[in-house]
């Protein structure tokens, strides 16, 4: 800055560090070497300029992932979509676009922000530090070019009015500078936290970044369904589907067991609409046990985890489980057991298949379950509630080999190519309706198939986060430091007094001793309107407690 | 467990608080059309005044001419605002006396829905500018923020309009409480900041093109503007920073994990980071006070962006519009 008095508290530390000297001037020739480079570069790369580029282009590079599914979140539709668009689909998923926050492009931009934070915040951490041992500075010799004055002329001896301005500014919480007897000048600062919120701040959003990432690295989720009832162990191999953060160790995921003793879920009824249908209690009840320790019992459910042994354990899905036997002719138990089905739509309109490897040939019936069966033209039966008002299971037979080469298979999927379908007399594929207590014989001699009751299954996810509690630290540091840094203000104000007489104001010569000037000028940082009130507000107190008089009017100049 | 009659009461409220504010804003819209010919009719009389001596040599006396405005008679503009004023706090109490009707009639926060959301943001907004009418003269300001809340208030009412009902369980939870009650307070005030920032701008222009004419004239000076919209946003930026804390928190509790960039978190961070964007547009030097207004202006049509395209067309697990 080219004025000797700036119009606010200029940084010790130059914002723009794109301007500090050795740069690349003069370097046309290659004469600043490689040393030169990086210097220069890494000015470039911790500029505030280049921070608000990153921050914008951070903000610019998240939106392609709320626009396209992603992968990490959910797999499935990024394949449909790729099945949709077989002409962009492989195009965008070159660039990223179904994993965007895992792109190489998103990596770096937000890796090169932390970079040019951390150049940021070091060389300001050594200037706070210098700045909050160090004294306010000396009173600027013109005090008419601060933003903000004011000035009056009062019956007081001077010393008393240095000696009040003092008092005041002290009372105020300022850092007042020490001044050698009778000087005539006092100079004061105060909002040194506004500095600390500002790096509190960065630090913190540093943290919070270094939390995540920790927790990716060394946390876990696995997800299981437990029907009603069902025990399940931990462990690496227990669960459905069990994702690894890079660094931990299978081995030593805590082991516990855990108890679905029951499920409650209810839906809305009463308000039409959008709303009918929407889920309105998720709760259930588990039992907990571990090594030795006696068993618990223990309500957890939506919005509602458990915490066990490091891990969390969250109800994320819910779901029917129709409890089926099917027996031979002679009355035999070729199979009993709750059947999981997969809700397909927010009634509930589920889909499943029960394998019943036990009768010879292998029977397998494939089909849905609706919690509501309802009739509609054209599409046959669906569900119109997913609440228990009319559940019904809706199959069809197959038979043959149910695990062809022994290959395994999911438990939600039959692979019928190389089963025949059973047929009903008529020589249509045979369609069964069954309610619970229906029993209903197959035809041929097979047996029969009944529909007991049905239960609920809960879809559990366990994950173990050893990043969250710092994240969360981090970003309660972060909100104090933002607070800080906004809410405070840094000013510093300066007094001067002038004594009467010859060398006085030199506005009224010959008024008498005791006409001293008084000037209190104000230097903000940054946007501060309070400022204007604050100088009118001490100078007025100084004139009150220095036990003088105003002469004339402050402020005419 | 719903309350019919209570949210028919709150659906007349709001209802009558949309008429209302349309009557304000064309009170406060006639208040910043007769201030501002007033101010210039004043201003052209300096200058004639100032012109005839000079052109006397014409032979033309034109100053002596200029027939007094009726200038110190209360100012017939000024009376339009108050009216627009009054209106507007009428307005103010109607849109919080819906929402919590609404809130009564459901026997829980009104914040399960798009058509709570929207009408919680116009009550805070609301609030928040009647508040400060009764501090400090903003009389100038007042169509600025009316606009936008009866654009919000009545997309609410014709588009999002929901069935007052139970909550789903993901959105049972008093973090959700937190989280969507410092959401709608911010987008209230980060309203008003786009208000401001608006207004600065236009005014700004006029400045620098020295044409200060008509309406503009009524407002503040471009510095005041860009001052009061850096203020606002100071204040909003931390309650945005916590909203987005807090729905981590929540997000933790009801899906297993606090940041899955689902669409609503990934936005939720983009306007974040657009805001902090122009605090550090302003604070870089190189950066006028202009273009970091804009930065401004980009981060509220990421809130607009936000609660309309990303809700409504835009599949996540934030599926809480309620809009059939
Ligand atoms: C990670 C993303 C970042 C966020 C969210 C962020 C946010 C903020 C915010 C909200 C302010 C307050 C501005 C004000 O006082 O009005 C600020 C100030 C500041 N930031 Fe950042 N910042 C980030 C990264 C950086 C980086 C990389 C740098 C270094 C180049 C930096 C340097 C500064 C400086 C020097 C200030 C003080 C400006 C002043 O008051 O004069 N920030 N930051």
């Amino acid at each position: 800055m080219a004025t000797e008095t700036p119009a606010r508290i200029e940084p010790d530390y130059p914002k723009d560090r794109t301007k500090l000297g050795g740069g690349r001037g003069g370097g046309r020739k290659g004469s600043i070497g490689a040393l030169g480079w990086v210097r220069w570069t890494w000015r470039q790369l911790t500029s505030m300029r280049t921070a608000l580029a990153l921050l914008l282009l951070l903000a610019v590079a998240a939106i392609p992932g709320s626009i396209f599914p992603q992968r990490g979140v959910d797999p499935s539709r990024v394949r449909t979509y790729l099945e949709e668009h077989p002409d962009a689909g492989p195009w965008l998923d070159k660039i990223g676009m179904f994993d965007v926050y895992a792109s190489p492009w998103f990596a770096s931009i937000y890796l090169l922000l932390m970079i040019s934070l951390v150049g940021c915040i070091l060389p300001r951490m050594r200037q706070h530090v210098q700045a909050m041992r160090a004294q306010p500075p000396r009173v600027p010799s013109r005090l008419t070019r601060m933003p903000t004055r004011a000035e009056t002329v009062l019956d007081a001896p001077a010393q008393d009015v240095v000696a009040a301005a003092r008092a005041e500014l002290a009372g105020r919480r300022y850092r007042v500078r020490p001044e050698e007897d009778g000087a005539l000048v006092v100079s004061a600062e105060k909002g040194y936290l506004k500095e600390t919120g500002n790096l509190l701040f960065h630090l913190a959003i540093l943290g919070v970044i270094v939390s995540v990432a920790a927790g990716h690295l060394f946390g876990w989720r696995g997800e299981i369904i437990l029907k009603e009832g069902e025990t399940f162990t931990t462990g690496a191999a227990s669960f459905d589907t069990l994702s690894l953060g890079p660094l931990v160790d299978p081995d030593r995921i805590p082991v516990y067991s855990l108890r679905l003793d029951d499920l409650d879920v209810q839906f809305e009824h009463e308000a039409q609409g959008a709303q009918f249908g929407q889920p309105r209690v998720f709760a259930g009840d588990a039992t907990v046990q571990r090594g030795d320790d006696a068993p618990e019992t223990r309500a957890f459910a939506v919005n509602k985890p458990l915490h066990v042994a490091g891990t969390s354990v969250f109800l994320l899905g819910n779901g029917y489980a129709p409890v089926v036997t099917v027996r031979d002719t002679d009355g035999e138990i070729l199979f009993s057991d709750a059947v999981t089905f997969l809700p397909q739509d927010n009634n509930y309109a589920s889909e499943g298949v029960i394998k019943v490897p036990a009768a010879s040939p292998g029977l397998g019936f494939v089909g849905g379950f609706l919690p509501t069966l309802e009739f509609v033209e054209g599409l046959g039966p669906t569900s119109s509630f997913p609440g228990l008002v009319a559940p019904a299971l809706v199959l069809t037979a197959f038979e043959g080999d149910l695990f062809p080469e022994g290959r395994a298979q999911s438990v939600f999927s039959i692979e019928t190519d190389s089963m025949t379908q059973l047929q009903q007399e008529d020589g249509e594929p045979l369609r069964l309706l069954l309610e619970p207590g229906d029993v209903i014989e197959l035809p041929g001699d097979r047996g029969t198939i009944e529909m007991e009751t049905v239960i609920r299954w809960g879809g559990l996810l366990v994950r173990h986060d050893p990043g969250r509690t710092p994240a969360l630290v981090f970003g309660g540091l972060a909100l104090l430091g933002l607070v800080l840094m906004l809410g405070v203000k840094r000013r510093r104000l300066f007094v001067r007094v002038t004594p009467a007489g010859p060398a006085g104001t030199g506005e009224h010569p010959g008024d008498g001793a005791r006409h001293t000037g008084l000037t209190v000028a104000g230097l903000p940082k940054g946007t501060d309107p309070g400022l204007d009130d604050l100088v009118d507000q001490v100078l007025a107190r100084i004139v009150s407690a220095s036990g003088g008089r105003v002469v004339t009017d402050k402020d005419d100049t | 467990m719903t309350d019919p009659t209570l949210a028919a009461a709150s659906d007349y409220l709001i209802w009558g608080a949309i008429i209302v504010l349309a009557l304000a804003l064309l009170a406060f819209s006639l208040h910043l059309a007769l201030t501002g010919s007033g101010r210039q009719s004043r201003a052209e009389r300096k200058v004639l005044v100032g012109a005839g001596a000079g052109t006397s040599a014409t032979g033309e006396p034109a100053a002596p001419e200029v027939p007094e405005p009726a200038e110190e008679a209360p100012a017939p503009s000024r009376r339009w605002g108050v009216i627009g004023l009054q209106l507007t706090w009428l307005a103010t109490f109607a849109v919080v006396a819906g929402t919590v009707l609404r809130a009564l009639s459901v026997s829980r926060a009104p914040l399960g829905n798009m058509y709570e959301f929207a009408l919680m943001a116009s009550a805070f907004a609301l609030v928040i500018y009647s508040i400060w009418s009764l501090r400090r003269d903003r009389l100038w300001l007042g169509a600025f923020v009316v606009l936008p809340v009866l654009i919000i208030l009545g997309a609410a009412r014709l588009w999002w309009y929901t069935e007052a009902s139970q909550l789903m369980p993901a959105l049972d939870n008093i973090w959700l409480v937190i989280h969507v009650t410092v959401a709608t307070l911010s987008v209230g005030l980060f309203t008003i900041g786009a208000a401001l920032a608006t207004a600065y701008l236009i005014k700004d222009r006029a400045e620098a093109r020295g044409d200060v004419r008509g309406w503009l004239a009524a407002l503040p000076a471009g510095q005041a503007l860009e001052r009061m919209t850096y203020g606002i946003h100071i204040f909003a930026f931390p309650l945005w920073t916590f909203t987005l804390m807090s729905g981590a928190i929540w997000a933790e509790q009801a899906w297993g994990r606090y940041w899955g960039w689902d669409p609503k978190e990934t936005w939720t961070f983009v306007i974040w980071v657009v805001y902090a964007a122009y605090l550090h547009a302003r604070a870089t030097t190189g950066w006028s006070a202009r273009r970091s207004t804009w930065v401004a202006i980009a981060g509220f049509a990421c809130i607009v962006l936000n609660y309309t395209v990303v809700n409504l067309l835009i599949t996540g697990l934030h599926s809480y519009s309620g809009v059939a």
